[in-house]
């Protein structure tokens, strides 16, 4: 069992990264670019057979006091 | 007076702060991560570096020490901390302060030095710096891009609670003389209870002419001189 946890910055912030990434697309010749965001991607494995609702409260409350900061970041979380 | 400098796995300014504070003639000594007590403590350092390797973010493992805890206790009594780079880091992360250090605008790890302009004396940081006295500190991060959002920012003005910001050799507050992109060109700021400061130039590296600046004794000279004044905060 798997859960996984994507990180990007918040709309508001500055996101120098996505930026550069996104001017280096436009060079090369992609057109049609009109973001670039670059986050983090969080894979988490869990005991088989966890209760998903129980495993997403817990990895919420995580996701919220560790593993993103909620000042410059917003998270999606996943479990499968 | 004696001051507690915490030190985390890869901090790396802990032994300057200590030099610098004992230089200006005061006790200072080193606290482990893993100590949950500050013990005997007027005040607390929390040095530059690269905590925990900076994984994840910035100071987001470091928060979670038994240190952390104390200190947090220790600021809620009242008690003094500041926070130095990765110092600053570690205390937004912790919600000692508000707001959150980025990655610097252009990418670059930034080690120059800067202008400082002090926005307020109104402060145990900022009170014995001379009226109009701009400061040249060193800097030397990668994650110094100083962000809140907008709401945040407008208490932080209407509060007072911007101290110091970078600026050109003549105090101006311009977009070149912003190193990484700060909002405000924001350097440093304090809690609203003004107990709290993080920044992100290091004063303890500038307290003697022989490297180059001192000013950054004025600014540890603001913490004596507030810490005399100051009964002394219930140790955490």
């Amino acid at each position: 069992m798997k859960a996984t946890i994507i990180i990007t910055p918040k709309k508001a912030v500055l996101d120098p990264q996505g930026k550069t990434v996104q001017n280096a697309l436009a060079h090369m010749g992609y057109t049609g670019v009109t973001g670039v965001h670059i986050g983090k991607y969080i894979e988490i494995d869990l005991v088989p057979g966890t209760d998903p609702a129980a495993a997403a409260k817990a990895l919420n409350e995580a996701a919220h006091k560790l593993l993103s900061n909620p000042v410059i970041e917003d998270y999606r979380l996943e479990i499968e | 007076m004696n001051f507690a400098v915490l030190q985390f796995p890869a901090s790396n300014c802990d032994q300057d702060a200590v030099h610098a504070l004992r230089l200006l003639g005061h006790a200072a000594r080193l606290v482990w991560h893993k100590d949950a007590s500050l013990g005997d403590a007027d005040a607390v350092i929390v040095p530059g570096g690269f905590s925990y390797g900076d994984y994840l973010r910035c100071g987001a493992i470091a928060r979670f020490s038994p240190v952390m805890q104390a200190v947090k206790q220790f600021a809620d009594h009242g008690g003094l901390v500041l926070g130095i780079c990765n110092g600053f880091q570690v205390l937004t992360e912790a919600g000692l302060l508000p707001g959150a250090l980025i990655r610097n605008r252009d990418l670059q790890f930034h080690c120059e030095y800067i202008h400082l302009r002090t926005a307020t004396a109104n402060s145990p940081f900022t009170n014995k710096i001379p009226a109009g006295k701009i400061l040249r500190l060193p800097i030397a991060h990668g994650d110094g891009c100083y962000f809140a959002d907008e709401e945040t920012l407008g208490k932080m003005q209407a509060n007072h609670q911007i101290l110091w910001q970078y600026c050109d050799a003549s105090g101006n507050l311009t977009e070149s003389a912003n190193p990484n992109g700060a909002l405000l060109n924001i350097a440093g700021i304090c809690n609203e209870q003004r107990n709290v400061a993080g920044l992100m130039p290091h004063p303890e590296r500038a307290c003697e002419r022989i490297l180059g600046s001192d000013d950054g004794k004025w600014i540890f000279e603001s913490l004596f001189a507030a810490l005399k004044q100051k009964p002394v905060a219930a140790v955490a």
